[in-house]
């Protein structure tokens, strides 16, 4: 029996604090979809994505239906291409991008996640391909998300591949510079990559799952700064605990939604990814629920130990709700997409070296951060490279996603609107790092023993 | 209260429909309509005032029902415009997940 405490709180959750069904992505494998033939490879590939996926969004919809909870998204990530295409005889790739995308608007998806290669030791000729196809591939598609594992705790770090994607990110923002640079959002530099995240622009249908599967991606930042506004003058335990107990309650909506949609497609349930994932909508803010917890303006002194606290609690809320957790779980920091972290570069308490040390904590990386036009590819790489050795050193996944704003200077701003929001254009430092970046080779894999 | 929503029963077709406003004459008498309307049948209804606000919290049975939650909700959004109350329709698997384990 339920108290009328209980039911209120989950009204109040759905009505006001934005809980909702952040994404349902569905992992298909393109493998068996390799062909010497690129024509034929194709078809392939759209005929395998357009019959498993055919009734992805009715089905979001009838859950919808059916509980009444919010799906905002539903989404496809398949194997990362460079595997896929490598079969063929063609040198560049960016026919697959646009079959991935009339794939994707055939079956109604918003987004599909999966133009990756993952290079953290070295390259394949498919990968070059792959990579030098990216910023093509992502001015004349729409749906199309890329990205690209530059290194792994156990590889090290390629830094050929990661000045390429510095390369590749400012061609990618010239190229779509009309629209302020969107293609960079639909790119992910990783290090760590998870092959089960169902969050974009980052998903992929990793090496080692199944045929096909249904991930889940959960929310709701607005849901946990009530929580924590409820305990403001209390001790940290308190404040852990309070996070801890909301992370719980929302991962298992997750869990609903992800074994009912499993159950209606019929095909394995992977894993529910409980992240905080913010929009630009008031009130669904990372940042707030750090300024919840104390601080005046995120990005302020103890704002490191405040997401920590945030992100350690949710996982281990999540873990407990869930019989899969998976994914990136925990906080994201993007900063377009996140109505405090805006307010919060815009006062200029919020800057690109403590967002660094944020990702230090967080589950992800330097995310929907604009920089200056003017910023160089070298630059770009050696942001790249110290978030990758983030990542090696700590074990954690890391990511970058950068905007150049072409023919923008810092105070300026990017516009993207919908779920990617805008963004300040903040500064990058003015002092080189070209021959650091320029040196080439591999980073080597980090001692896994003497931590200090 | 509200007794007759057991948690380990199977998923059924049970959903609870919160209604929260300003009381006021015919707010019971007009939800209920709707759910007649769709042949949803009513199992309880628990109501409380916390300060002059009107909380009402109904277990319905949608097996009958003619229309899917996602329709209901909609006339249901449309009345509570009339009636000047916010009223929500979840499925009760909603509340079983995120209170019981």
């Amino acid at each position: 029996m339920f108290t009328f405490q209980e039911i209120l709180e989950t009204i109040k959750m759905v009505q006001e604090e934005n809980l909702d069904i952040r994404t349902i992505t569905m992992g298909i494998s393109l493998r068996d979809c390799a062909d010497p033939n690129p024509a034929k490879a194709r078809q392939k590939i759209y005929d395998k994505i357009t019959r498993l996926a055919g009734n992805l969004v009715r089905t979001g919809e009838n859950i919808e239906r059916e509980y009444g909870l919010p799906i905002v998204n539903k989404r496809i990530s398949v194997t990362p291409i460079a595997l896929v295409a490598e079969s063929s005889s063609l040198d560049h790739y960016v026919d697959f991008a646009r079959t991935l995308d009339d794939a994707a608007a055939a079956v109604g998806v918003n987004f599909i996640g999966g133009f990756s290669t993952l290079v953290h030791k070295g390259f394949t000729k498919a990968d070059k391909n792959l990579i030098n196809s990216i910023p093509e591939a992502l001015s004349c598609t729409g749906r199309v998300c890329s990205s690209v594992n530059v290194a792994t705790t156990r590889a090290g770090i390629n830094m050929d591949a990661v000045y390429l994607m510095g390369q590749v990110i400012k061609k990618t923002a010239e190229k779509t510079a009309e629209k302020d640079g969107i293609g960079c959002a639909k790119l992910v530099v990783f290090a760590n990559v998870p092959g089960d995240n169902p969050f974009m622009a980052g998903a992929f249908h990793g090496i080692g799952e199944p045929e096909c599967v249904i991930n889940v991606g959960v929310s709701g930042p607005g849901v946990v700064k009530n929580a924590v506004d409820t305990v403001k003058d209390e001790d940290f335990g308190t404040l852990a605990e309070t996070v801890k107990k909301t992370a719980f309650k929302i991962t298992r909506m997750g869990e609903l939604v992800g074994r009912t949609a499993a159950r209606m497609l019929d095909v394995p349930f992977g894993i529910v990814d409980i992240s905080l994932a913010p929009t630009p909508a008031i009130g669904d803010s990372v940042a707030d629920i750090l300024e919840s917890m104390g601080l005046e303006r995120c990005g302020t002194h103890g704002t490191t130990a405040a997401l920590a606290l945030l992100n350690d609690a949710v996982k281990k809320g999540g873990a407990m709700a869930s019989s899969y957790v998976g994914g990136l779980s925990g906080a994201f920091i993007p900063v377009s997409e996140d109505a405090g972290m805006i307010r919060a570069a815009e006062a200029g308490a919020l800057t690109l070296d403590k967002l660094e040390a944020m990702t230090c904590v967080c589950s992800v990386g330097l995310d929907m951060i604009a920089v200056p036009g003017d910023t160089t590819a070298e630059t770009i790489a050696a942001i790249i490279a110290d978030e990758a050795a983030i990542g090696m050193i700590n074990k954690k996944t890391t990511a970058v996603r950068l905007i150049p704003a072409v023919g923008k200077k810092v105070g300026d701003y990017v516009e993207f609107g919908g779920l990617l929001g805008r963004a300040p254009v903040i500064p990058v430092k003015p002092y080189s790092s070209s021959d650091f970046v320029r040196r080439g080779g591999r980073i080597p894999a980090p001692i896994q023993s003497l931590t200090n | 209260m509200l007794s007759q929503i057991d948690p380990k029963e199977p998923r059924g077709s049970r959903i609870i429909v919160t209604v929260i406003g300003p009381d006021r004459v015919g707010i019971i008498a007009g939800v209920a309509q709707v759910l007649a309307s769709n042949k949803i049948n009513i199992l309880d209804i628990s109501q409380t005032i916390l300060q002059e606000f009107l909380v009402m919290i109904m277990v319905a049975d949608m097996s009958g029902s003619t229309v899917d939650l996602l329709t209901l909700k909609d006339s249901l959004d449309k009345k509570g415009l009339d009636l000047g109350v916010r009223i929500e329709a979840l499925h009760e698997d909603a509340f079983n997940f995120m209170h019981r384990i």
